[in-house]
């Protein structure tokens, strides 16, 4: 165990004047790997995904994600360049497509950059030279494989917005896919989906992670999903870690299980969760 | 104990009375506003002024808001219900034949039996407009950015050009792109500035940037002549030959070398052959940028720019070529004014031209290229048709305009064509 993990967190920190969102948080990610984030609600996992994304500059610590291109200071890149250089892709909580936009061109989108130095900006895709056509072509195989893997073929020059909601959730990993990740942060993503459609995820973040060589940071709320996919759990409380370990030794932590199930915290779990969390302890 | 009958004929009543209410607050700034504005007027007696009362037309136009207003709040429930705003992707419903045919009158417009001078005349002007709308398009439809300030670029593009002309007597083909670039790079110029902005905050800077423009070449005497303007401009000439009667020692006017009668319409089927070539350029210009990465950038970026940042796109670079390519096009019809006009003066790039290109595009349906020429025609035909209604004119142009709103929020043709579809992408395949 020579290689370095993909990512490293070391002592971050977020704070929202008095607020700590993240507090002191250090963590690591490998490659070929599903870390799950999990934790009650205003625990702080939104608010570390938008800090090593680029959306929030944080407080304190560092991230450093080690490229295949070398080591990369994620804390030290703004916005856009985390996604374009450093290919940390992410989804939101509450899905954001381009909803006017087909779901074919949505992933085509997600190939921006890749398609805008093809047409030398522009220039060569205005005079349509076969440099561009053929980086074009490319483009949409991808998305039409993305599309066939996620079940979306048939409704590919529909409006995104148009679809139903476990499709659109669908459609944003599938978008996030074709940006090219070598680190791929999901928040939430079987939110709102039913048992099937949760099933279908899970099976599909298994195949990623077996196939791709990148790292899946995964939070998510709905415990069988967590349990049936990751390799690796990471339990956030008011911003810190307060649990970490292989799922079946998390499940059944004292510390968890007061957290999620604490007589004090209003903002617990969906009863579902919770009655899973409880029958684990049970079977302990 | 009221009955519940009772009760509902009590909230019906108070239903009415706030009707009433209402259509009274509507009379009463009627009231207020028709006063000065219709009740006085003055007349010409004799060399002298003499101010004129009309108490019965505002009687008149008070009492049509009361009932109208009334009625309206009366029968909302039978209102037309509004369509979505959202636009629509539609299924193969593409118009080619409507574009074609529209470009084909187009082309032949100025060779029809009726196109006398004057419409020759309102056609040149139209496709000016036509061409702006193309040009604002990219910045509000695709790129989805307010810009309230467009007619600077427009009026950066007949300066440029005027002053290019004049000053080292360069031929319109070689200051035509000049006034382009010129303009993009102001447009460039106002959106860094206004790269954070969006929605009503942008749409108030770029209104103060199209009047800082204006006011700037009213002042700037020494270049621009300030409110005097730029007269003689020179003429587009046909490839070296002048439009003249009487060309000067040692040149050719078009006529004489094609050996027709002089007609100064020649010199009018010419500038509307050429404007109608710029803008025909600007449409397959914008339509192909569209389909390119860059277009599908704009577009994204209008839909949700957070999403675009989590995809890695850089939405500065992204922002400024929209407003520089949006600008640029704004240039090149500038110029054309200008070399049409042959006389360039603030006055010709106030606010009213940026609202009405703004109108085009949105009446035409954000981001639509036919729905850009149909409402240009509209907006640019209804006023001259409306000449017979005299001082009534603007009053029936709001109307119809508020009623197209009304009835198609999302513009005349307000359907989005997919840049890309995957029963063709998939054809092809090798
Ligand atoms: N921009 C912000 N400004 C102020 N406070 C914020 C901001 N973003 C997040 N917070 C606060 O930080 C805390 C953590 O929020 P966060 O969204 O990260 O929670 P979460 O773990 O994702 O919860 P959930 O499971 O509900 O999505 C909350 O108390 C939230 O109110
Ligand atoms: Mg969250």
């Amino acid at each position: 165990m020579s290689a370095p993990p993909l990512l490293e967190v070391a002592d971050l920190e977020m704070r929202f004047g008095g607020l700590i969102a993240v507090d002191q948080l250090s963590l690591t990610a490998a490659a070929r790997e599903i870390t799950a984030i999990i934790g009650p609600n205003g625990a702080g996992k939104t608010t570390l995904f938008n800090c090593l994304t680029g959306f929030y500059r944080p407080t304190g610590g560092r991230m450093v994600l080690h490229h295949p291109n070398g080591a990369l200071a994620l804390d030290r890149m703004d916005g856009y360049r985390i996604a374009a250089r450093a290919n940390v892709v992410r989804t939101f909580q509450n899905i954001r497509l381009f909803p006017g936009m087909t779901v074919l061109e949505n992933l085509l989108v997600a190939q921006h950059n890749t398609l805008m130095r093809a047409s030398s900006f522009s220039l060569a895709g205005l005079f349509g030279l076969a440099r561009f056509r053929r980086a074009e072509r490319a483009a949409l195989e991808r998305a039409r494989d993305w599309l066939a893997r996620v079940d979306l073929l048939d409704v590919a020059d529909l409006a995104a917005g148009t679809l139903p909601y476990g499709a659109q959730r669908r459609l944003e990993i599938a978008r996030a896919m074709c940006a090219d990740p070598v680190l791929l942060c999901l928040d939430e993503p079987a939110a709102g989906l039913n048992a099937r459609e949760s099933s279908a995820l899970g099976a599909l973040l298994l195949e990623i992670r077996a196939e791709q060589a990148i790292g899946i940071l995964l939070i998510e709320h709905d415990m069988s999903v967590v349990m049936g996919v990751s390799d690796h759990v990471i339990v956030l409380d008011h911003g810190r870690k307060i649990a970490d370990g292989a799922p079946a030794a998390v499940r059944h932590d004292a510390a968890v299980i007061k957290a999620y199930l604490g007589e004090d915290d209003d903002a617990a779990l969906p009863p579902a969760v919770a009655a899973d969390l409880r029958a684990g302890q049970g079977g302990a | 104990m009221p009955s519940a009958v009772d009760r509902l004929a009590v909230r019906g009543a108070g239903q009415l009375a706030g009707r009433l209410r209402d259509a009274a607050a509507a009379a009463f700034v009627t009231l207020v506003l028709a006063l000065p504005l219709v009740g006085l007027r003055t007349v010409d007696q004799g060399g002298a002024l003499v101010l004129e009362t009309r108490w019965d037309w505002v009687a008149i136009g008070v009492a049509a808001v009361f009932v109208g207003r009334l009625a309206l709040g009366l029968f909302a429930h039978l209102r037309l219900r509004v369509p979505r705003v959202v636009p629509r992707v539609a299924q193969g419903v593409a118009m080619p034949w409507l574009a074609w045919a529209v470009a084909g009158f187009a082309v032949a417009l100025p060779f029809l039996p009726f196109a006398d001078r004057y419409v020759i005349d309102l056609g040149t002007t139209l496709l000016i407009y036509v061409m702006l709308g193309w040009g604002l398009n990219v910045v509000v439809g695709l790129a989805g950015l307010l810009d309230l300030g467009y007619v600077a670029f427009y009026a950066v593009g007949a300066y440029a050009y005027a002053l290019l002309a004049l000053n080292f007597s360069l031929s319109f083909w070689i200051c035509l792109p000049l006034a382009g670039l010129l303009a993009a790079l102001f447009g460039i110029a106002l959106g860094f500035p206004v790269l954070r902005l969006r929605g009503d905050y942008l749409a108030i800077v770029t209104l103060g940037f199209g009047e800082m423009v204006r006011i700037i070449l009213i002042n700037w005497q020494s270049l621009t002549n300030g409110p005097n303007g730029l007269p003689s401009i020179p003429r587009p000439s046909f490839f070296g030959l002048p439009f003249e009667r009487a060309p000067a020692e040692g040149t050719t006017s078009f006529h004489q070398f094609f050996g027709l009668d002089f007609a100064p319409e020649h010199r009018l089927i010419f500038l509307y052959l050429l404007i109608l070539a710029l803008a025909l350029l600007t449409n397959v210009f914008v339509l192909r940028l569209r389909r390119l990465p860059l277009g599908r950038a704009w577009e994204a970026l209008r839909e949700d720019e957070i999403a675009c940042r989590a995809l890695g796109i850089n939405p500065t670079n992204v922002k400024l070529s929209a407003f520089a390519i949006g600008a640029m096009l704004g240039g090149f019809a500038g110029a054309f004014f200008a070399t049409r006009q042959g006389f360039i003066s603030p006055e010709s790039f106030t606010f009213i031209e940026s609202a009405t290109i703004v109108a085009i595009v949105v009446l035409g349906g954000m981001g639509s290229q036919i729905g850009v020429v149909l409402a240009a025609a509209f907006l640019v035909l209804l006023p001259e048709i409306g000449r017979e209604f005299a001082q009534f004119r603007m009053l029936v142009f709001g109307l119809a305009m508020i009623l197209i709103m009304i009835w198609r929020p999302q513009g005349l043709l307000g359907h989005r064509e997919p840049t890309v579809r995957l029963g063709r992408a998939a054809a092809p395949r090798p």
